[in-house]
């Protein structure tokens, strides 16, 4: 019994420290970036804390949480840096009316429950306003302590339905229906195709979420869905299953609203059986040109969905990614720049609404929640933003097509 | 007091522990001295408490190695969040609280004896290799399972959310792996309390009594026990179904502690059950008074570790892997024994012996 025990016992630990080996070697650049970040923290630290002296003084003290452990510590991780980055500038440029910004980012390990022992440790922390979460089901469960707290909240990228489902919540990223009806509305518009299969993560809200909203629209487009074949986090490594079901249906165009690690593993699977239909994407697939060992190659011609692209021409983006680069080593994603703008709507919000640092949160939180709807933001994931009083983002989808290994506007 | 006998007192002693913990919190929490973190992590401690109290039932007393009771957790999660949902108007919240606890419970138990007819005629590893794959079945199962309510009844599909057919107006329960939605926040820490000592009262009266002994007796020597006339199949469903139930009634404090419910890998995965296994062997198998202590300070140990931000899982996993050492290791064993606290005051260390059952 002991034994068998120890056994059970030592092979989790052994299981737990492989994982952690995997993503510490993956996250050792970054790790090195950090500290680099830090001492240009702390010397931004003593400038601010100079000009503080100087201007009105106070700080603001932003919260942030997302998954830096984890499996979707990728996605944390872009935001933390983002975020920092923003704050980092805005500090430099002289605060918001004077007063400095503080940001705070706590792991939530992707998991509704750390969540919100995340969410306390920051309101012990006396956090005025929130940036988060990262992740759509963490966020459904801290928009509800947000809400009893009247806390103002911008999440960079939980787009579920129920994330921001309260008036003091606001989101910088489509909502997953509003991304399946974009998505079904530009194929059909644009006579993309007529038939059309679907990949998908069933065990993914994300993905399981546009499905749901793109099958609906798909009949009003005069789409017809072949084949709707899905997979899980368990079984993402092997898809040529759904792909020989894609290919004997005759779809002219296989609908992916997944992330782009597994949809990388599908675009090798489908060159080696010889199909080439158009691959069509959302969000999720920006990215895939960076993955590591992916011939980008095979990439070539996939459409996809997003409000960011890393290569993008305007002054805005170039900038963004140098700095990105210079202080992570790395290119940002989509998450990043949602992240980053979530920092400057809310600069945005509360030059509008003209407040202070000295006011108590649930102060703040009314003054944002109207300020927050008046604004208009030109980002990187979009310009002229504008937001509704259900904290839905208005901006345009913007459609690329990968040509010659980049990006390219459609 | 000489008139009690030492596993009266003995039991006495941790309902005192969770009580006196109990209005500690509760002075710290009227005078407005605890931070909002630990105000957070009450229920969650309850959580992790009855979880490894009931799992050590099985683990420490039937003696059988279980590493699925997440999947009974999962369960009572579930049932007990879709029943609170299709009465979140018709029911005032304290009744429709007590009713979802029992109908977690109810549903857990009836997973528990169907999945323990099959996997007790098991012993050992395969008995630990069945109840895994059950645990994992149950999180998938939930996974794919989709209902809706609108006014002609229930719709229930395994596809999407699309095959249920709902009217307009109709609303999905459960919906795939985005889950339940808006459940209820009806959990406190006074509820979970109550649940803490419930389940301490039913396992600890279970050991001390005539079953519970035969349990024990089939641990100690299933041949011996057969052959003196106890029905082994009979005894081990007992202590299989009563921890299930438990764990369903864990699960049902989970679900309306969160708006959101999903059967993550994180949370109902064989992570879990691992984790809760950790609970059982740092607190000693067999010892109940342990597995309390051991849930609550591994709970709240991440969480304290917050200020190092990125070396805390890796912090955890080192303290895990001491904690491990000086419980279990024999040279730790035989270190503690020699520079015992009993020891050195003077006194005998007889007291303790009828509670490390297992070191036999």
């Amino acid at each position: 019994m002991k034994k068998q025990l120890s056994m059970v016992v030592a092979a989790a630990m052994v299981a737990a420290a492989l994982a952690g080996c995997g993503s510490s070697a993956s996250d050792a650049g970054t790790e090195n970036a950090d500290t680099v970040t830090e001492n240009a923290d702390a010397g931004t630290a003593e400038d601010a804390g100079e000009s503080a002296d100087a201007g009105s003084g106070g700080t603001f003290k932003i919260g942030g949480i997302g998954p830096v452990t984890g499996a979707a510590a990728v996605y944390g991780q872009a935001v933390k840096n983002a975020a920092q980055l923003a704050v980092d500038e805005i500090n430099a440029a002289g605060g918001i009316n004077g007063a400095m910004i503080e940001f705070n980012f706590q792991d939530d390990e992707h998991d509704a429950e750390k969540a919100v022992n995340a969410y306390n440790t920051l309101k012990d922390w006396n956090m005025q306003m929130l940036l988060g979460t990262v992740t759509s089901t963490p966020c459904t469960a801290v928009v509800e302590k947000t809400h009893e707290d009247n806390l103002f909240q911008l999440t960079p990228s939980g787009s579920a339905v129920e994330s921001i489902q309260y008036d003091n919540a606001f989101r910088v990223c489509f909502s997953d229906p509003n991304q399946g009806t974009a998505s079904a509305q530009y194929i059909g518009e644009n006579k993309l195709a007529t038939k059309v299969a679907i990949i998908y993560n069933s065990s993914d809200v994300y993905s399981s979420g546009i499905y749901q909203t793109f099958a609906a629209e798909a009949g009003n487009q005069g789409i017809e869905i072949v084949s709707a074949e899905a997979f899980t986090a368990d079984s993402n490594t092997d898809f040529s299953v759904q792909l020989q079901k894609a290919k004997d249906s005759g779809a002219e165009l296989v609908f992916l609203p997944i992330y782009y690690t597994e949809a990388s593993i599908i675009l090798g699977q489908a060159d080696k059986m010889g199909y080439a239909p158009i691959f069509f994407g959302c969000d999720g697939l920006d990215g895939i040109l960076a993955v590591e060992d992916f011939d980008t190659a095979l990439a070539e011609g996939v459409m996809l969905l997003t409000p960011f692209a890393a290569d993008a021409e305007d002054e805005l983006t170039q900038n963004f990614v140098k700095a990105y680069q210079e202080n992570f080593g790395d290119i940002p994603n989509q998450f990043a720049a949602d992240a980053y703008d979530g920092i400057y709507a809310m600069k945005a919000a509360i030059e509008k609404a003209g407040v202070t640092p000295d006011m108590s949160a649930s102060d703040i939180c009314d003054a944002l929640k109207v300020s927050m709807t008046e604004i208009t933001i030109d980002g990187l994931t979009g310009a002229g933003m504008t937001w509704n009083a259900d904290g839905e983002p208005n901006k345009e989808p913007k459609a690329v097509k990968i040509t010659d290994g980049a990006y390219a506007a459609m | 007091m000489k008139k009690i006998n030492k596993s009266t007192k003995n039991n006495l002693i941790t309902y005192g522990i969770v009580v006196i913990a109990y209005v500690i919190v509760m002075l710290l929490n009227v005078t407005g001295h605890i931070s909002s973190l630990m105000e957070g992590l009450l229920v969650p401690l309850c959580i992790y408490v009855i979880l490894a109290v009931s799992l050590n039932l099985v683990v420490g007393i039937l003696g059988e190695l279980s590493i699925g009771h997440a999947g009974f957790m999962c369960v009572g999660a579930f049932s007990g969040a879709f029943f609170s949902m299709c009465m979140k108007e018709a029911m005032p919240a304290m009744a429709r609280f007590l009713l979802a606890l029992v109908i977690g419970a109810v549903c857990a138990a009836a997973c528990g004896m169907l999945i323990g007819v099959p996997v007790l005629r098991l012993k050992g590893d395969y008995l630990a290799i069945v109840t895994l794959a059950f645990g994992e079945i149950i999180k998938n199962l939930m996974n794919v399972l989709y209902i809706g309510k609108d006014s002609r009844g229930f719709h229930v599909s395994t596809k999407d959310m699309i095959a249920l057919g709902l009217e307009p107006g109709g609303k999905t329960i459960i919906n795939g792996p985005q889950g339940i939605t808006g459940t209820p926040h009806d959990a406190s820490f006074t509820i979970g309390i109550i649940l803490v000592l419930l389940t301490l009262f039913i396992i600890l009266n279970l050991v001390h009594s005539r079953d519970g002994r035969a349990i024990m007796a089939i641990r100690d020597n299933r041949i011996a026990a057969e052959s003196i006339g106890i029905n082994v199949m009979k005894y081990k469903m007992m202590a299989f179904t009563i921890s299930a139930s438990i764990a369903g009634v864990a699960g049902v404090l989970y679900a309306h502690n969160l708006s959101t419910l999903t059967a993550l890998p994180k949370n109902f995965g064989y992570n879990m059950s691992i984790m809760i296994l950790v609970y059982v062997v740092l607190g000693g198998i067999g010892n109940i008074r342990g597995s309390v202590i051991a849930a609550v300070v591994l709970t709240l140990l991440p969480e304290m570790l917050r200020g190092l931000s990125d070396y805390r899982m890796l912090i955890y996993a080192i303290v895990l892997i001491g904690l491990m050492l000086f419980n279990w290791s024999p040279k730790a064993i035989a270190l503690r024994e020699k520079y015992s606290l009993r020891r050195i005051l003077g006194k005998t260390g007889t007291k303790n012996v009828s509670e490390n059952r297992t070191e036999e």
